[in-house]
């Protein structure tokens, strides 16, 4: 006891430091936590959560019988399971392309480009895409229109916004997550390529028996991780490039949460549906996990 | 990324080439579309409005026109936001950085009890209370309307934080225990040996803090309803999105209508993009350092 004091002690300028941090995170992280008791009461703003009546489980019983929300996780699930299957391989093929660049300064300058929607923000993207896709004065239909192609509601009619949705989702992503795949290339050995090549192989060869197995892991890893965070969405991209008339499509949990939340104040409700969210992403992130950790022998945490 | 093309033959047969042809053929056409889009609204913001009604305006700007542009810097309240934003990303940046290095410094350092600690933090980026219990959290502190709000609920990013503690962790060991032993106190060897030392690691950090309040929307848009107050992205979004009216700026209405809303729209948007346009080239190579040694913490 006396040793740990002295240690403290001879180190207490270190815990100082911590003690910013450790109260930022008790207070916004951790506080919002009580909140979650919320999601059990018949929640009433004036008389807070001490004050307001307990109703046990009803405000979820409530959840799972409105339509809207099975809406919204049907959604959710449905946006992500289409950004796995046509935005996850995306930077896979990039990144292949770029490493057979052997031109230093092309492959530099085309990389600083596509990397560069990554820092645009989604109100930004969203906005480039009203523009875009308008139908009258919209780049797209303005070349579709050269090519004798009737102008297409890129946004208002749900089967074409999905589509636009995906496109715009890799048009966003795509370049920046070479990055990664990129740094597993390089991190492969560079005798395989040589021994390669004197046994004739050409590049498409060895891209499919070299390189493609050399980041395996990698992406193993990114896709379990995507897997597992398959019930969470970021709140911006649907919100702003949703819009009313395909809600139908657009409306997913995170916004769902926003507007009976925030927007008409029903905060019981949404606290239950986020609450949901975050316990079925636990365990979906927890078996991911493992999964990860069978196949590779090395999770992510 | 140095190390990837360290391909020891590249074969310089005519099919060798031919692929290499095809190979940045390609990438030149996917860059053209990363880029179209951009060049589209420049143009737009920048065409006449008859060229842009009549559909010529694609990627060149057509009839130069700039009262988009003047539009804009008259209305005080896009340029308000912009600097705004400005001081309010500089001030987040600052804050959040000296945040981490508070919080990374001692617990790169094994001390006793910072394994709790640590799990104490990590925690929090796989349980939240969520969006209500936030909102309700900010309101309660009174910081509605009030830019607290958009500085202190994410003044911490426990994976830059991670990021931060792997660097420190990779300093030369040696160099550390030297100074100790000459007797420098712990804020002494931070402040004279570990920051100069992690410089590029704080930038990184500085810059992704910096993007991410400088595109951040949904905080903005949940806490602040005075005007005043907005961020350029809230700012944005109501001029681009919400704008049900044929003058998004709503200027005053003894103006005829000069500029188109689509020309306002795409002026607006090159006004919120130019600064981060102008700065991200530069930065690159810290972005991607950045991402990598985030990589090896994963």
């Amino acid at each position: 006891m006396k040793q740990l004091w002295l240690y403290i002690w001879r180190n207490w300028q270190l815990y100082v430091l911590l003690l910013g941090p450790v109260a930022y995170f008790l207070i916004f992280k951790y506080g919002p936590m009580y909140g979650i008791l919320i999601a059990f009461q018949d929640f009433n703003l004036f008389k807070g959560v001490l004050g307001s009546p307990w109703v046990g489980f009803d405000v979820f019983r409530e959840v799972f019988s409105m339509s809207a929300f099975y809406k919204a996780l049907r959604n959710t699930f449905m946006l992500n399971l289409a950004d796995l299957l046509f935005s996850f391989p995306a930077p896979i093929l990039l990144a292949l392309m770029l490493n057979e660049v052997s031109r230093a300064r092309f492959k530099k300058w085309t990389q600083t480009l596509l990397y560069l929607p990554h820092f645009l923000s989604w109100v930004i993207i969203g906005g480039i895409m009203l523009q875009v896709f308008a139908t009258n004065t919209g780049i797209v239909n303005l070349l579709l229109g050269h090519l004798g192609i009737d102008p297409i509601p890129f946004l208002t009619n749900k089967y074409n916004w999905l589509v636009t949705y995906l496109a715009v989702g890799i048009w966003q992503s795509a370049g920046w997550g070479t990055i990664i795949y990129l740094a597993a290339i390089a991190g492969i050995n560079s005798e395989l390529y040589e021994a390669a090549s004197v046994d004739g192989a050409g590049r498409i060869r060895k891209m499919w028996s070299i390189t493609l197995p050399g980041i395996r892991p990698t992406i193993v890893v990114l896709l379990i991780l995507k897997i597992g965070e398959i019930v969470q969405i970021g709140f911006d991209r649907p919100y702003v490039i949703g819009n009313v008339s395909v809600l139908d499509f657009s409306e997913v949990i995170s916004t769902f949460v926003y507007k009976t939340g925030v927007q008409t104040a029903n905060f019981s409700l949404a606290t239950a549906v986020g609450l949901f969210q975050a316990l079925v992403g636990i365990v979906l992130l927890l078996a991911s996990n493992r999964i990860a950790k069978k196949i590779t022998g090395n999770g992510v945490f | 990324m140095k190390a990837a093309n360290r391909k020891p033959s590249i074969s310089q047969t005519s099919g060798g080439r031919a692929f290499e042809l095809v190979n940045m053929g390609i990438i030149l056409v996917l860059v053209i579309l990363c880029l179209a889009p951009l060049l589209h609204i420049a143009s737009m913001s920048l065409s006449s409005n008859r060229a842009i009604l009549s559909g010529e305006v694609t990627v060149f700007p057509l009839e130069i026109n700039l009262e988009a542009y003047r539009k804009i810097f008259q209305d005080n309240s896009m340029i308000r936001s912009l600097l705004l934003t400005v001081a309010l990303t500089a001030g987040y940046t600052g804050l959040s950085m000296l945040m981490t290095i508070f919080a990374a410094y001692p617990l790169s350092k094994r001390l006793k009890g910072g394994k709790p600690i640590m799990f104490f933090i990590i925690f929090t980026m796989f349980f939240s209370g969520g969006t209500i219990p936030d909102y309700l959290l900010i309101r309660s502190l009174h910081l509605t309307n009030h830019l607290g709000s958009l500085l202190l609920p994410t003044m911490i990013n426990p994976f830059f934080l991670i990021i931060l503690i792997t660097f420190l962790r990779s300093l030369p060991a040696g160099l550390l225990e030297a100074a100790e032993m000459d007797g420098s106190s712990h804020f002494h060897t931070l402040i004279r040996i570990v920051l100069p030392l992690s410089l590029p690691a704080l930038a990184t950090l500085s810059l992704f803090y910096a993007v991410g309040r400088w595109n951040g929307f949904m905080d903005a848009l949940m806490y602040i309803t005075d005007p005043r107050l907005y961020p350029i992205q809230l700012k944005l979004y109501q001029v681009v999105m919400n704008s049900m009216t044929n003058d998004p700026l709503s200027m005053q209405g003894d103006q005829v209508v000069s500029v188109l809303p689509e020309g306002i729209k795409a002026a607006s948007i090159m006004f919120a993009t130019v600064p981060i346009l102008l700065v991200y080239p530069w930065l690159q190579k810290y972005f991607i350092s950045g991402v990598m040694i985030g990589a090896v913490k994963e």
